[in-house]
């Protein structure tokens, strides 16, 4: 099966600093894939080099076989390729529904331009309002985004990274800065909302709980490499994942996840 | 934050009856509001960038484009009638703002209204020196007819302040109309978030270009306009001054809604004629004052304050 | 040749008058983030008090040369009045709110500036002429140059050195480029924020002041004659970079040279000229030539 993305020697430095190291990923379609590393290791770096944010100084992004390495964000999300952030990026002066309605709005106007943009006949108001159903966010619809509480936010900015229908969706800490309780059922309601699209998703976390309920598959970033990657049962056990990335067992034997 | 439909009625209405009521008024209240609302238009051509997240200082280009080029309509291509000369003025605009924007709309806050103010310093100078032009001079501008009426006989009477009017309702509705489509609706999009509106698949640069063209030829307008009602054109319109007053209008107004530049305009022009007969010497301290106030205590602009007490009713 | 010479010389007194005005205009932007639109009206402000001092001192029949200091001390009188009293009475209220909204208070501020200068003064023009034709001429050959302008280039130079001097060289300076940096990191650091500003302020509004002082003798002093300064003002420090000070020192000598070439050259282009430089530098340097790294936003 060829990969619906794969890089191939990604790499990206800042002067003396090399925040990517010829990274090697090949992702299939469908998967759920989980980065993880420390803060610095490279993971947010990779989702920017791929959504073009950055441009990387040496090796190639491939999408569905397409090269769209050093491409700007725009056209890539309209490949099919979208993200969310870390730190949520939404329009703080409209109400949810407007937020979504922008998206979806873009969606409409370019429809020869979205592959698979499957807006059909509903009105983009329709599907404005189906997506807050989705999301749970109905009770903030008319409530300005700058108002909004940061899981919420968060919700948001997932629900418009979907608003464009994407084929990849790469979430940035989707449950950074969400009480533990509620990690969970924000990514079982992420989860659910793209099930029926066989998005295939990939997503940096840092809690390993979450990781292992979710993920086919891991990869561990270290120093801008990427030092593991296979089953998350092999990657947990890798002894450099457990040196610099989840913890050494505590001597006496037991585990300290 | 987007006018009701009522708002635009009632601006309708208003301009309605300002064109009609014109040869009834005194030849002063007729070219006062004309001026108003030639700055209103300025005016609200600065609302839709600044709801875009960009203030100009330098519209007078596109203003004394649009006035400058009714005059040269009627100097050199022997243009008569007031409509094409008002529709080249606004025309010139928005092909200078075409070629303009695509430099300019990869600007941002200070350094695009610096770089707007420096365009228009640009023709200022060129003006100034332009003997051909009557440099500091200027020259004079007028048309023999409106619509092909004659502007002395009972129908054509409404000649300028009319066409100022028409203008106008046309330039309201428009705006409001395109703020409510999709691509209308990624100004404030573009406000709040530019990586965002990229993200999510939309060339930002291109909407700000857009809009920077549509602004242009708003304040060609005006500015052929004002040419018309003045019957003079001069390099002034194109300093930077003149900007400003385009500036504080627009914030004095607000940008909530597409007809407050309009109140907002026959306010200050209202108040400068009162002003320049009494306080000649205290006019810019007024307006001075005026605007602190408003950009400390009511950042929406005046209108905000007749919203407020609108929006307390269901 | 000769053209040369008169370009070079032009230029640079040009550039001297230029620098003094923008390099106030600079570092109030670099320390506090607010281009201020009424920097122009400072600049006037300086000359009026020059003309009304200056032109005082020599009316009592003081010594002519005393009044070489006198307007010196007149744009230090309207920095250490006048600067205090704006930063406190107006602009502190607005720190925090976007860059443009701080440009729009200040173009506010200059609209007031300018009918308080008409209302205290008159619309008549204030002449203090004596201190210019006081030191004579010089000749360069066949160019002839009063010895004055010898004075606006002698008060760059010492501006520029005295804050080179000042900024790097004393702890009070260094706490200036800490909060340039990082206004926020300094203020944690328990760096007197405020009190910075608060100075900062008084200089820049002395420097205008200043130029303007120094300029009283060589003009008429009328109303609106901050207007064109202004925008000169901009063109340099746009040119130069925001904040930076030597991008003021580059960008009067630039503007200097090219209106002094084009006055002696090509009259026509006088005007916009300038600009259209400005307009260039813009679209190649978008922030001009000197400026600041940005920090990663996500």
């Amino acid at each position: 099966m060829t990969a619906i993305l794969r890089t191939t020697g990604l790499t990206k430095t800042f002067g003396a600093v090399t925040a990517a190291n010829a990274l090697d990923v090949s992702v299939e379609a469908g998967s759920v894939v989980g980065l993880i590393g420390g803060n610095g290791a490279g993971k947010t770096t990779f989702i920017n080099l791929v959504t073009g944010y950055l441009k990387p100084t040496s090796g190639r992004v491939h999408f569905d076989g397409l090269d769209i390495t050093g491409q700007p964000p725009r056209l890539i999300t309209r490949l099919g390729l979208c993200r969310s952030f870390q730190i949520p990026q939404v329009f703080d002066s409209l109400t949810a529904y407007e937020n979504l309605l922008v998206g979806i709005g873009i969606v409409s106007m370019g429809r020869k331009a979205f592959i698979g943009s499957a807006l059909g006949r509903q009105s983009p108001e329709t599907v404005a309002e189906e997506m807050l159903q989705r999301f749970r966010l109905g009770a903030y619809r008319d409530q300005l985004a700058s108002t909004l509480p940061e899981g919420v936010r968060k919700l948001l900015d997932i629900a418009m990274a979907l608003a464009v229908k994407p084929r990849i969706l790469l979430l940035d800490e989707p449950t950074s800065g969400v009480s533990a309780d509620e990690k969970f059922t924000l990514m079982d309601l992420v989860l659910e909302a793209i099930r029926a699209e066989n998005v295939t998703v990939l997503f940096v976390e840092h809690d390993m709980e979450v990781v292992r309920r979710y993920v086919h598959r891991i990869l561990a970033f270290y120093e801008g490499r990427i030092i593991a990657d296979g089953e998350p049962a092999a990657v947990m056990a890798h002894p450099d994942v457990r040196r610099y990335v989840v913890g050494e067992p505590v001597a006496g034997g037991e585990d300290a996840c | 934050m987007t006018s009701s439909r009522r708002t635009v009625q009632g601006l309708a209405l208003a301009l309605l009856a300002a064109g009609v009521a014109a040869p009834f008024l005194p030849r002063w209240a007729g070219f006062l509001v004309t001026i108003a609302i030639a700055k209103a238009l300025v005016a609200l051509g600065l609302l839709l960038l600044m709801r875009t997240g960009l203030v100009s200082f330098g519209q007078g280009l596109y203003f004394a484009i649009g006035a400058y080029s009714a005059g040269i309509g009627a100097d050199t291509l022997k243009i008569t009638d007031a409509v094409p000369m008002v529709l080249l003025g606004a025309f010139a605009a928005g092909l200078v703002a075409l070629a303009l924007g695509t430099l300019l709309a990869r600007y941002r806050t200070i350094f695009f209204a610096m770089l707007s103010l420096a365009f228009s310093m640009i023709l200022y100078g060129l003006l100034v020196k332009s003997s051909a032009l009557g440099s500091t001079d200027g020259f004079n501008v007028s048309a023999r007819t409106v619509f092909g009426l004659d502007p002395h006989g009972p129908v054509g009477r409404f000649g300028v302040y009319g066409l100022a009017a028409l203008v106008a309702f046309l330039g309201a509705v428009g705006v409001d109309r395109y703020l409510r489509t999709h691509l209308g609706r990624l100004a404030p999009a573009i406000k709040d978030n530019e990586l965002r509106v990229e993200y999510m698949g939309a060339s930002v640069r291109n909407v700000v270009h857009l809009h920077l063209v549509m602004a242009a030829v708003l304040a060609g307008a005006g500015g052929a306009l004002t040419a018309l009602a003045v019957g003079h054109v001069d390099p002034e319109t194109a300093y930077w001054t003149t900007s400003g007053e385009f500036v504080f209008v627009a914030i004095l107004s607000g940008t909530s809604s597409v007809a407050a530049p309009f109140a907002g305009a026959l306010i200050l022009e209202l108040l400068r004629s009162f002003a320049y007969e009494h306080a000649p010497n205290t006019w810019q301290l007024v307006m001075g004052g005026v605007m602190l106030s408003v950009i400390l205590f009511l950042p929406e602009g005046l209108w905000s304050v007749f919203r407020r007490r609108r929006r307390s009713a269901p | 040749m000769s053209t040369l010479i008169a370009i070079a010389v032009d230029g640079i007194i040009y550039a001297s008058w230029l620098f003094i005005i923008a390099t106030g205009l600079t570092i109030v932007y670099g320390v506090m983030r607010i281009l201020n639109m009424a920097h122009g009206s400072l600049y006037a402000l300086g000359a009026y008090a020059a003309a009304s001092l200056a032109g005082a001192w020599l009316q009592a029949g003081y010594p002519p040369m005393g009044s070489y200091v006198v307007l010196v001390a007149s744009a230090l009188l309207v920095g250490l009045v006048v600067g205090p009293l704006i930063e406190r009475g107006l602009l502190r209220f607005c720190y925090g709110r976007d860059e443009v909204v701080l440009v729009l208070v200040t173009y506010a501020l200059f609209l007031i500036l300018e009918d308080l200068m008409k209302l205290v003064w008159g619309v008549e023009a204030w002449f203090v002429s004596e201190p210019y034709g006081l030191l004579g001429n010089v000749e360069f050959g066949p160019l002839s140059y009063p010895v004055y302008s010898a004075v606006m280039v002698v008060a760059a130079v010492v501006v520029g050195v005295g804050l080179r001097w000042g900024i790097y060289g004393t702890r009070q300076g260094k706490l200036l480029v800490a909060v340039i940096h990082d206004r926020e990191v300094s203020a944690a650091l328990g760096i007197n924020v405020n009190r910075i500003y608060l100075v900062t302020f008084a200089l820049g509004t002395t420097l205008a002041a200043l130029g303007g002082a120094l300029t009283a003798p060589t003009v008429s002093v009328v109303p609106g004659m901050g207007v064109e300064t202004i925008v000169l003002a901009f063109a340099v420090v746009v040119i130069g970079g925001l904040g930076s000070m030597p991008g003021a020192a580059i960008g009067s000598l630039i503007v200097g040279l090219v209106r002094s070439s084009a006055v002696h050259l090509l009259p026509q282009v006088e005007l916009f000229s300038i600009y259209l430089v400005m307009a260039l530098v813009l679209a190649f340097r978008p922030r001009g030539l000197f400026v600041a790294v940005e920090a990663r936003k996500i």
